[in-house]
């Protein structure tokens, strides 16, 4: 306890609420508000519909929707394969050469999103390798920028990990891979469950990539979103958020799920 | 798996010198299983596994390098090369003397650097207030608040801007509540559409990667140490700089360059701005790439940002490392004091 007078106390939560409701909470709660609301004329929204979820739900921004969990979950997919492998092979390295692949898969992180599309689309808008104006041109961006996430939180796991299990497994003569299938991946689980998450939710929100490579036919819910409200169409961008926030936090929510009963077993 | 345990042979024909039980032969042909003498100093242990082993170990090590260079590391330099390249074709520094003479570049530099900075600065005071007083202050609620925040970090940084075109726009909450107090014809905010929103917003939404890190730092800090301190008659103020910050500036330094980082490359709230007065560098890539479609120029404001970024990225990472042991063991103290 750092204030002991109850007064000074009461002056920290104050500052603290002052500061944090209207910052972090607020815009929050004005979004969902807005996506209720016909008219936002004062200080507070009017005319409550739930108009805009109907059309959030239908055609276009449905479409926008599963183009999203798609994009989403194959990004990610992708994402932990590779990552994985990438951190095992790198766990097995010496210092120096680990420290190179940590520095090269951690390089997307570094790099602006919208530089990251930039070159995907310069790379994949000629043969042999023409993507350019497909679906998986956006699905391979978005797993080059999450993959770094999928490396760090397996990399870091990888470094707690007891070298006892696999020591026992191996001195009993099972081969490497079974050591792996049936030791490592399974202590890994929580973490790469994590990761899973970490991905889906990256790529849900992911914009600024997407804005550079998106072909008209594979437009994910941020594009979606981006484009009603640039049109003025705020409240329905408003109700297109909300669903993008709210599957992606359902999506989190069964991850997180899922972590629980694999860190039980 | 079949190609795995293909590789794998001849390394373990290469260490007939091994005396260990079978089985275990693989192992150090395997980089999936190290051996814990391996783990300390892999160095020594492919020494004693045979050149094989710790070339079997750049085998695996082969097929995602392999992929990250086809899918991000070749792309990123087919942008250097075409930004060498006009569009009248060879190879000069042409792209380069246009852009740099251009007076949108050097005020998208600008404007990108400090907004980037004065949010960074933004982000460390407001984080450092906030997760002060979560941890020393602790009231009840203060775990919802750590995970209200987890939340907020895996929602997209465009919807604050969104938000903030709700409160602070022309015909918004804070112009509502002020014309519905004092009568006026219109409020006194307009200031979304200015570098000062974009400001507002990048605090708003970076604030929560510098609190997480210093939570975590703060788990650390015995609270005796507190209480001595203040038992030794300090004030919280002398208390937060002698025991507290010095504690907090890996966490503060690892955090504030990882935010700068991102608000350096932040694109989504800028172009969710929408304001042509406010164009920051990943802007002007969008913009030139997209609507003038003059890749050459792209790909050198490209270059120039990736330059920015990646050299503070590797002085974040430096931090990290340098730091990392005591943030890691931080953590680690953290979720077994949660645990117990």
């Amino acid at each position: 306890m750092l204030v002991h007078s109850r007064t000074g106390r009461w002056t920290a939560w104050i500052v603290f609420f002052a500061l944090f409701l209207p910052l972090f909470a607020l815009p929050l709660l004005v979004i969902v508000a807005a996506s209720f609301a016909t008219h936002w004329s004062g200080a507070f929204p009017s005319g409550p519909t739930t108009e805009h979820y109907g059309a959030a739900v239908r055609g276009e921004s449905l479409e926008a929707l599963t183009t999203s969990l798609v994009t989403a979950l194959t990004a990610s997919v992708l994402a932990l394969a590779v990552g994985t492998w990438a951190a095992l092979a790198a766990s097995a390295l010496g210092r120096r050469a680990k420290r190179l692949l940590d520095a090269l898969f951690m390089l997307p992180v570094a790099v602006p999103s919208v530089v990251v599309g930039l070159a995907v689309l310069v790379a994949f808008s000629q043969p042999p390798m023409l993507l350019n104006g497909t679906r998986w041109i956006v699905i391979l961006a978005h797993g080059v920028l999450v993959t770094a996430f999928a490396y760090q939180s397996v990399s870091a796991a990888l470094a707690r990990l007891d070298p006892a299990y696999e020591q026992a497994a191996a001195s009993l003569g099972a081969r490497p891979w079974l050591v792996l299938w049936r030791v490592k991946l399974p202590l890994l689980l929580p973490s790469l469950n994590a990761a899973a998450g970490l991905c889906f939710a990256l790529s849900m929100g992911e914009l600024s990539a997407t804005m550079m490579l998106y072909p008209p036919d594979w437009m994910p819910l941020p594009v979606r979103v981006f484009t009603a409200t640039d049109r003025g169409a705020l409240f329905t961008g408003s109700a297109v958020a909300v669903v993008l926030m709210g599957s992606t936090l359902l999506v989190l929510l069964a991850v997180s799920r899922i972590r629980t009963r694999a860190s039980y077993r | 798996m079949a190609s795995a345990s293909a590789s794998a042979r001849p390394a373990t024909h290469a260490t007939p010198a091994s005396t260990e039980p079978t089985g275990t032969q693989a192992k150090h042909a395997q980089p999936a299983t190290t051996a814990p003498a391996d783990r300390r100093d892999p160095e020594r242990g492919a020494g004693r596994g045979g050149r094989a082993a710790g070339l079997t170990r750049w085998l695996w090590a082969l097929p995602p390098v392999a992929v990250l260079a086809l899918v991000f590391l070749y792309p990123l330099y087919l942008v250097v090369e075409q930004s060498f390249s006009p569009d009248e074709g060879g190879t000069s520094l042409a792209p380069y003397r246009e852009v740099f003479a251009s007076e949108a570049f050097r005020e998208a530099l600008w404007t990108t650097v400090w907004i980037a900075v004065c949010a960074t600065i933004g982000c460390l005071v407001l984080g450092f207030v906030l997760a002060l007083i979560i941890a020393f202050v602790p009231f009840p609620g203060g775990k919802a608040v750590a995970k209200f925040i987890d939340v907020f970090l895996s929602f997209p940084s465009f919807l604050i801007t969104l938000a903030l075109l709700f409160i602070y726009g022309t015909v918004g909450m804070a112009n509502g509540v002020y014309t519905d107090v004092t009568g006026a014809a219109s409020g006194p905010f307009d200031f979304l559409n200015t570098p000062w929103g974009v400001l507002l917003a990048e605090i708003t939404y970076f604030t929560p990667f510098v609190m997480r890190p210093l939570l975590a730092a703060f788990s650390g800090i015995e609270t005796a140490q507190l209480e001595v301190a203040s038992s030794l008659g300090a004030r919280p103020a002398r208390i937060v700089r002698q025991v507290i910050l010095p504690e907090a500036l890996p966490a503060l330094a690892a955090g504030g360059s990882l935010v700068l980082v991102m608000c350096l490359n932040e694109f989504g709230i800028v172009l969710f701005t929408g304001a042509k007065g406010v164009t920051t560098l990943p802007m002007l890539v969008y913009s030139e790439a997209i609507l003038e479609s003059d890749y050459p120029a792209a790909c050198v404001v490209a270059v120039v940002n990736i330059a920015i970024s990646v050299g503070l990225f590797g002085l974040y990472r430096a931090l990290v490392a340098r730091t990392g042991r005591g943030g890691e063991g931080a953590l680690l103290k953290g979720a077994r004091r949660a645990g117990a």
